[in-house]
């Protein structure tokens, strides 16, 4: 179990940088996502559902939505070639 | 440019007008408003050469031939590397100095907490020691939550709102066109979004409630509870688009669920300040834990959290695609 939480920080780091990293707006809330979900999971292993729960649900479902329509509404969803 | 040439006549019989131009020296006010010297026009550098415009910009934004730019840039990145890591070495350092997790010693293992986990459960009736916490010993920073989700809303609505009236006196030709797009970017009549809402929906929905009603014996409770009804909705608002939606939820519908979520949990919350701690008569027991009619005050108050944040994540949903209900 330590060593699974070790790996899950890992990939908490990992995401963490390729979210400033990634060239493609999308992309990014897309590892932002995964971030959320991951924090969720690392939030049952430290023995608290609440937070877990909300975490998902805010963290990894709305607010990921909202940075969807943002996207949309700046015209950023489609790719670079037509974004100029 | 139009709105300007609007106003321009009412500000013209303004005192502010005749002040202003005194101000530069053209009118004289006790002289009978005689012009002293004509109306100056403010001169502005011409760039109506396009190739000129094109050159200046070059000139003005190509790091390349700008020397300060090219300077101003190497700083800022240099600048840019020396403030993260300061940060993180600040971070750092703070963390260091933390008590370690687990310590006997540290400071937050005193007698508050071992208060909370010993008493909790004979004082506020919840299994669930934390929804005991956040909506009985410390209801106000629930209260102070929920009402800024509302003020959340209230900015984003004034900000991204889209006046119905201005727009169709410009022309309804544009609001079919911004429809249409919408259509084009989000297909509604997606048939395989139709049938998996169709399929989650009035799960989630459930899920929702189910973790709303038991928030204070499972974990979970107002705020987990009403995001994923709010999640629920939104996926329903996607799949169907708004003419579903707007049968059963519109901005008057949220208008009155967060008012008067918001004043019961005033009213409940107040009168147990002014009268010393009592809790208000609830007609629901302290009750034995475990049934889901325990606990006072808490779950009707656990409900209202859940309203009000079910109904801010819609609604911060619809005014960010649509810019109001």
């Amino acid at each position: 179990m330590e060593l699974f939480t070790y790996i899950l920080m890992g990939f908490l780091l990992v995401c963490a940088i390729a979210v400033s990293f990634s060239k493609k707006l999308l992309n990014s809330i897309l590892i932002f996502m995964s971030y959320s979900l991951i924090m969720s999971i690392i939030w049952i292993l430290l023995e608290s559902p609440d937070l877990a729960i909300t975490e998902a649900a805010v963290g990894a479902g709305v607010t990921s939505i909202l940075f969807f329509i943002t996207l949309k509404k700046i015209h950023a969803m489609r790719g670079d070639e037509e974004s100029e | 440019m139009r709105k300007v040439s609007k106003i321009r006549p009412e500000y013209v019989n303004k005192k502010g007008f005749e002040f202003s131009r005194w101000l530069d020296g053209e009118t004289d006010p006790y002289l009978d408003k005689i012009e002293i010297r004509p109306k100056k026009e403010k001169k502005r550098p011409s760039y109506d050469d396009a190739e000129e415009r094109k050159r200046l910009k070059e000139k003005l934004y190509d790091p390349s031939q700008n020397k300060e730019l090219k300077i101003f840039f190497h700083l800022y990145r240099i600048m840019c590397v020396i403030f993260c890591l300061v940060l993180i070495g600040v971070l750092w350092a703070t963390v260091s100095y933390l008590p370690p997790t687990g310590d006997a010693d540290r400071p937050d293992n005193n007698e508050v907490s071992a208060r909370y986990i010993e008493q909790g459960l004979q004082e506020t009736g919840a299994v669930n020691i934390v929804t005991g916490m956040i909506l009985d010993y410390r209801a106000f920073d629930t209260f102070g939550e929920s009402n800024v989700l509302f003020i959340a809303t209230i900015t984003v609505f004034i900000l991204l709102r889209v006046d119905k009236k201005e727009k169709d006196k410009e022309s309804d030709l544009t609001i079919k066109e911004e429809e249409e797009n919408d259509r084009i970017y989000e297909p509604k009549n997606d048939a395989i979004l139709q049938k998996a809402a169709t399929l989650l929906v009035p799960v989630i929905l459930l899920f929702g409630i189910y973790v709303v009603l038991n928030g204070h014996l499972s974990p979970g409770g107002g705020f987990s509870g009403g995001a994923i009804m709010g999640a629920g909705l939104i996926l329903y608002l996607n799949a169907f688009g708004f003419k579903k939606t707007e049968r059963f939820f519109s901005w008057k519908t949220y208008k009155w669920i967060c008012f008067l979520a918001l004043s019961f949990y005033a009213i409940a919350k107040s009168y147990s300040f002014y009268t010393g701690a009592n809790h208000m008569e609830s007609g629901i027991p302290l009750g034995e834990p475990g049934a889901i009619l325990s606990s006072g005050l808490i779950l009707p108050l656990n409900i209202c959290v859940g309203l009000v944040v079910a109904c801010t994540m819609y609604a911060f949903y619809v005014m960010f695609r649509k810019g109001g209900f």
